[in-house]
């Protein structure tokens, strides 16, 4: 076991709407990050993955509310600090993050240099202009993308480059933790697979210490990282290794989502695609019993009532579900 | 494949410039393609390699610079705004963004009722319409009576898709262009809608043209596949073929570029 970077212990968010309903997107959802380790967040859209991304990193402003749980980076609890503080001296040299549409994230009026200066004097703005240059190019050239990017505008770089000089700049500062959130869902296949590459060569070279990966693709998944988290609506259903979790599936949803892989690859155009029936509840009011009961083929009348807690399973593995693994492995294997 | 099928749609010697002068793009390079009646076509290839531009042209919202689209062995006619009308009785489309391809302000049935009107179906009772436009919901795998008196954005991105299909399920063009359908919705509701347009292609016989950068989808959906490469089909032929068996350089990048589960994925061809 190294040492844990980041240790999740049952978060609770929720989202306060205008017309005061909450909305619970995250709950009691806990986690704990190894050095040197990846962990791969999957799910479909609207089950709080996004969500999840930002309260890890302790963002919490309106409509996003902290309710309980603690976040502990490197033996400091950041659930409790102001997002203002967070914003100040834990985001770039802790944590760091790339959003989704990162395409957008660059103002296209100002050179990419000025992007890095701005990251680096807000932690420090005592830093000579041309230090941050001679970092920012030797940086740049260790990743694989040319200097000339440094003196570029944003728009005109291509959709590929542009993702991954956000990257590069986001991890400018050597952060513990970096959080991607779908990094490659808008990209071509080859313009993703450069991505993975300088994500690989991030944790290789040491720039960050350890990464969580959210993404609904989950061949990339397995491609990319060590253990993966299953999420449905709000909830973590399933942990694994990615091998694990990937060909030997124990919870029911993990088990669709399984299902509704596609690659190219002979033996695949035979295969029935099955999709998961129905739609995940609202979570205005989730519930009482299993969030998963009502599209569940093993559901029965107890699973509506009551729900339970993560069960360990083996090493490191973990289900949310009433029923036995082993049964459930039996059920799966039958199909 | 059987010659002996009809032909539904063809292209001779298709090109599309953009600019003139030392600015001049060639973004689709004379492009020869035959599509025949009850298929599923895939066009694959990267972002910039001409896909979207000739699917412009295949639905005649823009202009062939040179070339000849023939529709069932006529050359297709679409000089006037009605003639334009009446081919598109016969091709429809779905885009990429689901969020912004329906109308704000117009509720579902009125979206629906605008199709059976569209087909004829003007003079029918409203009983019947309602019935005709449940069958169209529940062939999607959607409830008419959740959806009426709704707004579009009341919608998920997978359900406003899946209205997409019921809307086409109405109006039984014999074509159905997809350009992306699938790009902006997650894995699961992926293959609910893939099975939707495999179950169109069966039920009424819809010639389908998907146009995808994910060449596991093509391989999964198609009959035949078309790779395009820089404005120009660089391999084509039964999807098998072309994919388990490619010999274009570029068909074997591309397929080597999508993660694998079951094979090892080679990250240092990049």
């Amino acid at each position: 076991m190294g040492k844990a970077i980041m240790e999740v212990k049952n978060l609770t968010t929720k989202y306060i709407t205008r017309y005061r309903e909450d909305i619970y997107a995250v709950s009691d959802v806990s986690l704990s990050l190894e050095e040197g380790k990846s962990i791969g967040i999957a799910g479909e859209s609207g089950c709080g993955k996004s969500t999840l991304a930002l309260s890890l990193m302790g963002y919490y402003f309106p409509p996003l509310h902290y309710m309980s749980g603690d976040i502990i980076i490197d033996g400091q609890n950041i659930s409790k600090m102001k997002p203002d503080a967070i914003r100040k001296s834990i985001l770039g040299t802790e944590i760091a993050y790339i959003p989704q549409a990162a395409m957008n994230a660059l103002n296209p009026t100002q050179k990419i240099i000025r992007f890095i200066e701005d990251v680096i004097h807000a932690h420090n703005p005592k830093v000579p202009d041309k230090e941050i240059y001679d970092l920012a190019r030797k940086r740049f050239e260790e990743l694989g993308l040319p200097d000339t990017v440094l003196d570029k505008h944003a728009v005109e770089l291509s959709g590929g480059m542009k993702q991954r000089t956000v990257i590069a700049i986001s991890t400018i500062l050597s952060p513990k933790v970096l959080i991607a959130d779908e990094p490659s869902s808008a990209l071509d296949v080859t313009s993703q697979k450069m991505v993975i590459k300088m994500l690989r060569n991030l944790m290789e070279k040491g720039y960050i210490k350890s990464m969580i990966f959210i993404t609904h693709e989950l061949p990339l998944l397995y491609n990319v990282t060590d253990d993966i988290m299953v999420m449905y609506a709000g909830q973590i259903v399933e942990r694994g290794s990615a091998k694990e979790v990937v060909f030997d599936p124990i919870h029911p949803y993990s088990k669709g989502l399984m299902g509704s892989i596609i690659v190219p690859e002979s033996g695949a155009r035979d295969m029935k695609l099955s999709a998961i029936p129905g739609t995940p509840p609202n979570l205005k009011n989730p519930p009482n019993g299993c969030r998963f009961a009502e599209r569940c083929k093993y559901a029965t009348a107890e699973c509506k009532v009551n729900s339970v807690g993560l069960r360990e399973f083996g090493t490191g593995r973990s289900y949310r579900c009433m029923m036995d693994a082993t049964k459930l492995k039996e059920g799966n294997a039958d199909e | 494949m059987s010659d002996t099928r009809p032909i539904c749609l063809s292209g001779k010697g298709i090109t599309k410039v953009f600019g003139i002068g030392d600015k001049k793009t060639l973004a689709v390079d004379h492009v020869d393609f035959e599509f025949y009646e009850g298929e599923i076509i895939s066009i694959v290839g990267e972002s910039g390699s001409g896909k979207t531009t000739l699917s412009k042209m295949l639905l005649g919202l823009m202009n062939v610079t040179e070339g000849q689209i023939f529709y069932q062995d006529k050359p297709r006619d679409i000089r006037t705004h009605k003639k334009k009308k009446e081919y598109w009785r016969n091709i429809q489309a779905i885009f990429q963004d689901p969020f912004s391809s329906f109308n704000v302000f117009t509720k579902i049935d009125t979206v629906l009722l605008d199709c059976i009107n569209m087909r004829g179906g003007r003079h029918l009772p409203m009983e019947k319409k309602i019935e005709m436009m449940t069958e169209a919901c529940s062939f999607v795998n959607l409830k008419f009576e959740e959806l009426t008196n709704k707004y579009p954005f009341e919608l998920s991105g997978g359900q406003m898709q899946r209205l997409m299909i019921a809307r086409i399920f109405l109006l039984k063009p014999k074509i159905l262009l997809a350009d992306e359908p699938t790009s902006m919705i997650d894995a699961c509701s992926r293959a609910t809608i893939l099975d939707m347009m495999i179950n169109l292609r069966n039920e009424i016989g819809m010639t389908i043209i998907f146009i995808t950068h994910d060449i596991g989808l093509a391989y999964y959906i198609s009959d035949t596949v078309y790779i395009m490469e820089h404005g120009k089909f660089v391999e084509s032929g039964s999807a098998d073929e072309v994919i388990l068996n490619s010999k274009a350089d570029y068909t074997k990048r591309l397929i080597s570029d999508v993660p694998k589960i079951y094979e090892e994925w080679d990250l240092t061809t990049v």
